[in-house]
């Protein structure tokens, strides 16, 4: 536009031309998020309906630098976020995903996440809450504040509570901080929602609510095959049989962690693949049967005999 | 008579950008950072009050600003200054220190010339500001008989 126009139109001067081409794809290369994204789907089985959501948060991130860089406005948005879910469903591992994808797509200046739990911000006496959720604050300030089962901080049925205390201060980061500080709540679904109805500031400042479903019998057999090469074992194919038979009874026993559960359960078939060479040690062993869990290294397991 | 202690005491006073970018770079060096106040502005007065305890585990300077504007308000009139601590072997020393905040009346320093022996001249440096009880020194907080 020529300097002419400028002086007739004054307000075109703030405003951005029009004709001005982005690259999209330049700026998401640039963000690395392409690499984050790749990777979360590589090492997290299933979770659709979270990383559809995490790619759209990542859209919208892009998107906002895009309309930045030619001079619209671009309010951050609120990116304090909820996940709800059972056991072992992956909300932690997610969470500390999030720092890096948001790191990396410029929203927060420190790859960091600070996991805390309701003993870390609550104190005993009066006086000992405030000085302690902000000494919580100071550490994450500039990435991710993670509370799981943040449900805790509110307790009804002590009127005096000091969680309130917590929350409150929260509440007030939250808003003020939005620059500075994304928080993530974490818990069972039930009781994250009683809790939001009890703290409407809290429910109203969250502005993501991401639901983790519980897996399928053929998730967790994935996620038990990634698990297994992650700690470089193998398991052997009659192995992995036994693994799919052994997740269908665990799923219908109680206190069923879903991932979780699978972790367990290969902690303990590599104790007994330990015994079992051990046992044997008269003859000499190689390399592959230090790797290789075998069946009987899961079929040994009480969720077969009960 | 503005004082002038530490580093980038010849510049004018830091904004808050400035202050946060200093305290990002001395945390990106792994150095501890705390804040100290006084209103005793000699020059060989180290003992300032610490302002809480040193920030170990900071990554971010934001969290270490929320304690530099608490203190600011705390005491908005006296010395505040900023230290950033290497404790690695060898240095072990502080590695920064800066004012931050200053009283907005800098009365300054009275030169004592006491005469010995033999016409010899002693010095002495006292600011006029420690005439008055510690608390009273810088109009402010406590003035008396108001
Ligand atoms: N989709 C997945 N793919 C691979 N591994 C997973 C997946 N989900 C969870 N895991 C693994 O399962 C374990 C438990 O996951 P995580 O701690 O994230 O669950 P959680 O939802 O936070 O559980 P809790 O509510 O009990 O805290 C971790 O070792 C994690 O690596
Ligand atoms: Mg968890």
């Amino acid at each position: 536009m020529s300097e002419a126009a400028d002086l007739l139109d004054p307000e075109a001067r703030d405003r951005p031309p029009d004709n001005q081409l982005i690259d999209l794809d330049a700026l998401y290369r640039e963000s690395g998020i392409c690499g984050m994204l790749a990777g979360m789907d590589r090492e997290l089985v299933g979770l659709t309906p979270v990383k559809t959501r995490i790619r759209e948060i990542a859209a919208l991130l892009l998107v906002e630098r895009a309309r930045r860089s030619i001079g619209f406005k671009a309010e951050p948005p609120s990116l304090h976020m909820c996940f709800t879910g059972n056991p072992g469903t992956g909300k932690t591992s997610v969470a500390r995903r999030m720092a890096g994808l948001l790191h990396g797509l410029g929203y927060i200046r420190r790859d960091h996440v600070v996991g805390v739990t309701r003993d870390d911000l609550v104190g005993q006496y009066i006086g000992h809450t405030a000085p302690k959720t902000k000494e919580v604050l100071k550490r994450a300030m500039g990435g991710v504040l993670f509370i799981d089962e943040a449900y805790y901080l509110y307790r009804p049925e002590n009127e005096r509570d000091y969680g309130q205390e917590a929350i409150e201060i929260l509440l007030q980061v939250m808003e003020d901080n939005r620059d500075d500080l994304v928080v993530i709540l974490a818990g069972y679904r039930d009781r994250m929602e009683v809790f939001f109805r009890s703290n409407p500031g809290m429910a109203s400042r969250i502005a993501h609510h991401v639901d983790f479903p519980d897996y399928e019998a053929d998730e967790l057999l994935e996620i038990a095959r990634l698990m297994t090469a992650d700690m470089q074992y193998r398991l052997e194919p009659e192995a992995e049989r036994a693994m799919a038979d052994y997740i269908l009874r665990r799923m219908a026993q109680p206190r069923f962690a879903n991932a979780r559960s699978i972790r367990n359960a290969l902690d303990r078939a590599r104790l007994r693949q330990a015994n079992r060479l051990f046992e044997a040690r008269g003859s000499a062993i190689g390399a592959t049967d230090l790797l290789t869990i075998a069946e009987e290294d899961i079929r040994r397991s009480r969720v077969f005999t009960q | 008579m503005r004082l002038t202690q530490g580093q980038f005491s010849f510049l004018p006073d830091l904004t808050d950008g400035e202050i946060t970018r200093q305290v990002q770079y001395a945390l990106d060096q792994g150095w501890a950072v705390a804040v100290e106040f006084t209103d005793d502005p000699h020059p060989r007065n180290s003992y300032w009050t610490m302002w809480g305890n040193p920030m170990f585990d900071l990554r971010d300077a934001k969290g270490v600003m929320m304690e530099i504007d608490a203190c600011r308000a705390a005491h908005p009139d006296q010395y505040v200054k900023v230290l950033a601590f290497d404790s690695s072997h060898g240095f072990e020393t502080v590695r920064m220190s800066y004012l931050i905040n200053r009283p907005a009346e800098e009365p300054g320093f009275e030169l004592l010339r006491s005469e010995g022996p033999g016409r010899r001249i002693g010095y002495t440096v006292r600011s006029y500001a420690t005439g008055r009880p510690s608390g009273e020194r810088y109009g402010g907080e406590t003035r008396h008989g108001t």
